[in-house]
C-alpha cells in the first residue's frame, strides 16, 4: 500500500515537470476479426502540446482515441495516460482515468433529451458531489468561454452543427480535464463554422494549458490549429493570431496509413515530405 | 454447415451478452452509484404513460370475453356464471399476458429505439467517456420500472376487464349484477391470484432487459435502429408467451 502511494507520488512528480509525456502509445495493435485496424502504433503526447493524427477514412485514427479512453481494448501493446496503464484497467477503474480526459465525438454526441445547460454540466451534476449552484456557475463560465451563453436553455436540436460541436467542447472541458481528445470535431462543417471550432481548440490549448490529441482528415483545420495561437490582451479579450515558431513546434503531426505511422513531425516537415502518399494526401 | 455453425455461434454470443447484461443490471440495482432521478422518471414513463393503453385493452378484452362466453354458456344454461369465467381468465391468463404484450409494443419498442439511437449517435460512448456506466444509468432504472409497474398495470387491467365483463353481462346478457359479482369472487382461488400476480414480475423484467439488450447491440445507423425496434417487439412478445407457459407449469407443479 505504501509502495503504491510512493509510486503515485513519483508519477505525479514526473508529470508535473515540463516535457513529461501525458499519453504514451507503445506498439499498440488491434484487429476486428480479420481486419487489422492498428498494426503497430507508437507515439507519445507531451504535456501542454498538441498532436494531430491525420489519415484517410478507415486508417485507424478514431480507433486510437477510443483505445486511449478505454472504449476499445487493444489486442497488444501498452497505453499510458497520466502515468496509469489503461490497457489493463477494468471499466470501473477506467472511470478515474476518464476524469482527466475530455473527448469530443464526431457530430458532438450531445444528449438529445437534455438542454445545453444539462449537457454541459452532465458530469458535474451526475458524477460529482459539487453543489448545484457551483455547477450552474461553472456551466455559465464554460459557455461564456465558447461564446454560447445565450443558448444555455436550448435543446441540442435547436442548435446549428457548429454550435453543437462547440457545446460538445464545453461539455468536455466543464470538469477541467488536462487532456482533450478531438475525434473529427470539424468534419462536415463549412470552413467558417469549422474555424470557430478550431479557435476553441486553440483557446483551450493556449489559455487553459490543455494537452490535445486531434484526429482529423481536414487538412485546413489541422494546419490552422498548428499555425495559430491564442493570446489574451490587456483588456482580457482573446485574440487568435499566427503562432510563433516556438509555439508551432509544440504541435506535431502523425500520418496513419493502414494501421501504421508513416510520418511523425511538425507542420514544416510534413509540408516538405516527399513520400508519394503524403504528397498526394496533402494535395 | 458453416452457415449453421455461424448461426449457432451468433446465437450463443447473443445469449452470453444478454446474461452478462442481466448480471450487470442486478449488480447495478444493489450498488452505487444509483441514479434516483432516472428511476422516478422511468416509473412515470413506463407506469403512468402506459395506463391508457392498458385500460383500453383490459376493458375491451373483458367485454369481448363476457360476450363470447355468454354465447357458449347459454348452450348449457349457465349464463349466470359468466363472471366466474371472466375473472378466472382475466386474472390467471389474459390480464398478465395482454398487459405484457401491450407493454412490449409500447415500452419495449421505445426503449430499443431510444438506446439504439444513442448507440449509433455515439451518445453511449460519450456517457462512458464522461465516467457514467450506461447499464446503471439506462438499464437499471428501466428494469426497476418494468419490474414494479408491470404487476401494478396488470392488476388495473384485471379490474377493468372484469368491470367491462360486468357491463356486457348486465346490459347485453341481462345477468343480475349481484349474481355477476358473486360469481366473480366464487370462481377465484388464492393460487390463481398468486399466479396472476407473479407472472407480470417475470414479464416486466423480460420485456425491459430484452429491449435494453437489443438497443445496446444496435449497429448500422438509422436502419439498424429500425431493425432493433422490430426485433425488440418480436423477441419480447415471444419471450412473454414462452415465459407464460413456463411460469404456469411451475405453478401447476407446485400447487396441484
Amino acid at each position: 500500500m505504501q509502495t503504491d502511494a510512493r509510486t503515485a507520488e513519483y508519477v505525479r512528480h514526473i508529470l508535473s515537470e515540463t516535457g513529461a509525456p501525458v499519453v504514451v502509445f507503445d506498439h499498440v495493435q488491434l484487429a476486428f476479426d480479420e481486419k487489422v485496424v492498428l498494426k503497430d502504433v507508437t507515439f507519445s503526447l507531451i504535456k501542454g502540446h498538441t498532436k494531430i493524427i491525420l489519415g484517410a477514412s478507415g486508417s485507424g485514427k478514431s480507433t486510437a482515441l477510443k483505445i486511449l479512453v478505454g472504449l476499445l481494448r487493444a489486442d497488444a501493446g501498452v497505453v499510458w495516460v497520466n502515468g496509469q496503464r489503461v490497457d489493463q484497467l477494468a471499466e470501473g477503474q477506467l472511470m478515474a482515468v476518464r476524469n482527466d480526459l475530455g473527448m469530443i465525438f464526431q457530430e458532438g454526441a450531445l444528449f438529445d433529451s437534455l438542454t445545453v445547460r444539462e449537457n454541459v454540466g452532465y458530469k458535474l451534476y451526475e458524477e460529482t458531489t459539487m453543489p448545484l449552484e457551483e455547477v450552474g456557475k461553472r456551466v455559465e463560465e464554460v459557455l461564456g468561454f465558447i461564446d454560447l451563453a445565450e443558448h444555455i436553455d436550448k435543446m441540442p436540436s435547436e442548435l446549428s452543427g457548429g454550435q453543437r460541436r462547440r457545446v460538445a467542447i464545453a461539455r468536455a472541458m466543464a470538469f477541467k480535464p488536462s487532456i482533450m481528445l478531438y475525434d473529427e470535431a470539424t468534419t462536415g462543417l463549412d470552413p467558417i463554422t469549422a474555424t470557430t471550432v478550431d479557435d476553441e481548440m486553440i483557446k483551450l490549448r493556449d489559455l487553459e494549458n490543455v494537452s490535445s490529441l486531434i484526429v482529423t482528415h481536414q487538412l485546413r483545420d489541422a494546419f490552422y490549429v498548428a499555425t495559430h495561437m491564442a493570446v489574451r490582451d490587456a483588456q482580457g479579450h482573446v485574440q487568435i493570431q499566427p503562432a510563433t515558431p516556438e509555439k508551432e513546434r509544440e504541435t506535431e503531426f502523425i500520418m496513419l496509413r493502414d494501421g501504421l505511422i508513416i510520418f511523425e513531425g511538425d507542420a514544416a516537415s510534413l509540408r516538405r515530405s516527399t513520400d508519394p502518399y503524403i504528397v498526394n494526401f496533402l494535395s | 454447415m458453416p452457415l449453421l455453425i455461424r448461426w449457432l455461434k451468433s446465437a450463443a454470443q447473443e445469449v452470453q451478452e444478454y446474461a452478462s447484461l442481466t448480471c450487470a443490471t442486478f449488480t447495478g440495482a444493489f450498488s452505487r452509484p444509483f441514479y434516483r432521478h432516472d428511476v422516478v422518471e422511468q416509473f412515470d414513463l413506463i407506469g403512468v404513460g402506459s395506463l391508457t393503453v392498458v385500460l383500453l385493452s383490459g376493458l375491451f378484452t373483458g367485454m369481448a370475453l363476457a360476450s363470447q362466453s355468454g354465447l357458449t354458456l347459454d348452450q348449457f344454461g349457465a349464463r349466470p356464471v359468466v363472471g366466474r369465467l371472466v375473472s378466472a381468465s382475466m386474472i390467471k391468463e389474459l390480464g398478465p399476458v395482454l398487459t405484457a404484450l401491450m407493454l412490449t409494443g409500447r415500452i419495449g419498442s421505445g426503449i430499443a429505439a431510444e438506446i439504439g439511437s444513442m448507440v449509433v449517435g455515439d451518445q453511449i460512448n460519450a456517457l462512458r467517456a464522461l465516467g457514467t456506466d450506461p447499464v446503471r444509468k439506462l438499464v437499471v432504472p428501466r428494469m426497476l420500472a418494468g419490474f414494479i409497474m408491470a404487476p401494478v398495470l396488470t392488476v388495473i387491467s384485471d379490474f377493468i376487464g372484469i368491470l367491462g365483463g360486468w357491463v356486457v353481462a348486465r346490459y347485453q346478457l341481462q345477468v343480475n349484477s349481484s349474481l355477476y359479482w358473486a360469481s366473480v369472487t366464487k370462481g377465484l382461488y388464492m393460487h390463481d391470484v398468486w399466479m396472476g400476480l407473479s407472472k407480470p414480475f417475470v414479464f416486466g423484467f423480460l420485456i425491459v432487459t430484452i429491449a435494453c439488450h437489443v438497443g445496446l447491440r444496435t449497429s448500422g445507423g438509422t436502419a439498424g435502429v429500425g431493425k432493433a425496434t422490430t426485433l425488440s417487439v418480436v423477441a419480447g412478445s415471444v419471450a412473454v408467451i414462452a415465459a407464460d407457459f413456463f411460469v404456469t407449469q411451475i405453478f401447476i407443479g407446485f400447487i396441484f
